[in-house]
């Protein structure tokens, strides 16, 4: 008889805690507003990402076409993966003297762990990290970009 | 095929009603790509080899190539869910051998940032418990929460899991403006959400039969296996770094560490939703007196640690996370050791499920926590 009674028993508390825990999932049921899932597709005109969030490198350019990149390499040397390669080439200033500057500046989408320590080292500021994080590509040799826009060159009064 | 061989010869005697069975490498509850090789009788566990290095990346090799600051986005990698302990571990390491000291507010930002890391692992690893043992419901309570906290590392850390935040010297960018604020209003919400993680599992009926008095760890067996964390805290083996080598802030702030003897399953359930409310404790003492200053000390470009050999450990979210660097004064690396509480833990498994049911193996599997990368890194 005890022992009848004490499975009864166990069944109801079973009954009892499943309750307990259907009231929790009922309240929510009924306040959607407490959900923190974003529509994510549907929302890509309004969805704006953290100002630190590290999505690619990307180099800034101005209305001019001009970056402040100088080529130095400290980025190269930084990268802990090798996704940065510098083709730098020689450049005759106004006044006669041979200068380097950034030819290519190469990065490996691909292969890079948004680690911060090229944009943190960079002395120039030349490179920041961008919000976008939509990277798929068909192909992956799109991964492999040049950061430096064709055309542009650097800003007036930029050192190393 | 070789192996299975000699773990029946190995045994007393060739048993005819016994059988093995490889659980994993695909596994929903192993979490990742464990293999675990079951003796079972029946239903019934008799011994349990794992088997690791599916998922082996080589992270301490990869250490040697790569300068200090660079090693430390690697440690990110391996416990991905306590990232930021395993940077911190790293960045003190360096810091101890260079004798630098940092300034306070990066102890601070580092202990709160610590403590947040703890929070979120737990809440994951709380909602994949749930789902383990079937209440798949429990999975989006908890990963509804974590989302506040990883928000929190997007807007001052750039990133939600591969964080890379702390660095020798101190943290890659001061705190953001709305984080005190942030921090605080994720705590009063989640003091109201914490509760509820009571009532949806701890209270269960079915959880708690399936739970109570499965996979015992003794005192012994924990540290003769080297379990740390909750897992062995649940034995009863007094182990919180914080407490016996504080690092940090951990000095500053007033916390208990939370111990209990029964060392079943439940316990250490219950010791590490008790471990959040510790959590939540220490960050309320340090979200408002975080004193002013650099949020990094200005080191050398390139990081040389003089010859001899350092050692590091923290508490991570599963236990003590330690780093072991053998310097030849360049500025690589010679030898790189990570000491991770995932590796130490798993093999403790054996002593805890022999006997049991192969279903009670996925529940006591589940809360030693086991992050895969951690354990092969």
């Amino acid at each position: 008889m005890n022992a009848l009674f004490q499975y009864i028993s166990t069944v109801f508390k079973g009954i009892g805690t499943l309750l307990t825990g259907m009231k929790i999932t009922g309240k929510y049921v009924f306040t959607p507003w407490n959900n923190v899932t974003q529509q994510y597709p549907e929302n890509r005109d309004t969805l704006k990402m953290f100002d630190r969030f590290r999505g690619e490198v990307i180099m800034p350019h101005s209305e001019n076409n001009e970056h402040l990149c100088t080529g130095c390499g400290i980025c190269e040397l930084n990268c802990p993966n090798g996704s940065i390669e510098i083709i730098s080439k020689m450049e005759l200033t106004e006044d006669g003297k041979k200068k380097r500057a950034i030819d290519q500046h190469i990065y490996h989408l691909g292969m890079c762990t948004f680690c911060n320590l090229c944009v943190k080292a960079c002395p120039t500021g030349a490179i920041v990290m961008g919000q976008n994080f939509e990277h798929a590509v068909w192909d992956r040799s799109k991964l492999t970009k040049v950061l430096n826009q064709p055309g542009s060159k650097i800003a007036q009064g930029v050192k190393e | 095929m070789s192996e299975i061989k000699e773990i029946i010869i190995s045994s007393d005697k060739i048993h005819t009603d016994q059988y093995l069975v490889n659980m994993g490498p695909q596994h929903p509850s192993t979490h990742g790509v464990l293999r675990l090789l079951v003796r079972l009788e029946g239903e019934i566990v008799h011994h349990i080899q794992p088997h690791v290095g599916y998922i082996h990346s080589g992270i301490e090799k990869m250490c040697e190539a790569i300068s200090y600051p660079q090693v430390i986005h690697l440690t990110d990698r391996m416990d991905y869910l306590s990232a930021h302990m395993n940077n911190e571990a790293v960045a003190l390491c360096v810091e101890n051998a260079l004798q630098v000291e940092v300034p306070e507010r990066v102890k601070y930002i580092r202990t709160i940032m610590d403590e947040l890391s703890r929070l979120a692992s737990h809440q994951l690893w709380w909602c994949v418990m749930g789902m383990d043992l079937g209440a798949l419901t429990t999975f989006f309570y908890g990963l509804r929460d974590r989302e506040h906290i990883l928000d929190i590392f997007e807007e001052t850390c750039g990133a939600r899991m591969t964080l890379n935040y702390s660095l020798p010297g101190g943290v890659m960018f001061d705190i953001h403006p709305n984080f005190q604020k942030r921090v605080k209003e994720f705590i009063k919400e989640f003091k109201k959400k914490l509760p509820e993680y009571d009532q949806l599992l701890t209270g269960n009926v079915i959880f708690q039969e399936r739970t109570k008095e499965i996979g015992y760890l003794s005192l012994e067996d924990a540290i003769a296996w080297g379990v740390t964390g909750p897992a062995g805290r649940g034995s009863g083996f007094s182990c919180d770094v914080r407490k016996h080598h504080p690092y940090s802030a951990y000095p500053l702030v007033q916390f208990e560490e939370k111990l209990d003897t029964r060392g079943d399953t439940f316990t250490r359930y219950r010791l590490r939703i008790e471990e959040m409310h510790e959590s939540m404790h220490i960050i309320e003492q340090l979200i408002d007196n975080i004193p002013e200053g650099d949020y990094a000390v200005k080191m050398k470009g390139v990081v040389k640690l003089p010859e001899g050999e350092f050692y590091q450990r923290v508490e991570s979210a599963r236990g003590e996370f330690g780093v072991y660097i053998v310097s030849d004064g360049k500025k690589n690396p010679y030898r790189v050791k990570f000491r991770s509480p995932g590796f130490s833990n798993l093999f403790a498994l054996n002593k805890m499920a022999s006997g049991h049911k192969i279903a009670d193996l996925v529940a006591i599997m589940s809360t030693l926590d086991l992050v895969i990368p951690d354990i092969d890194r």
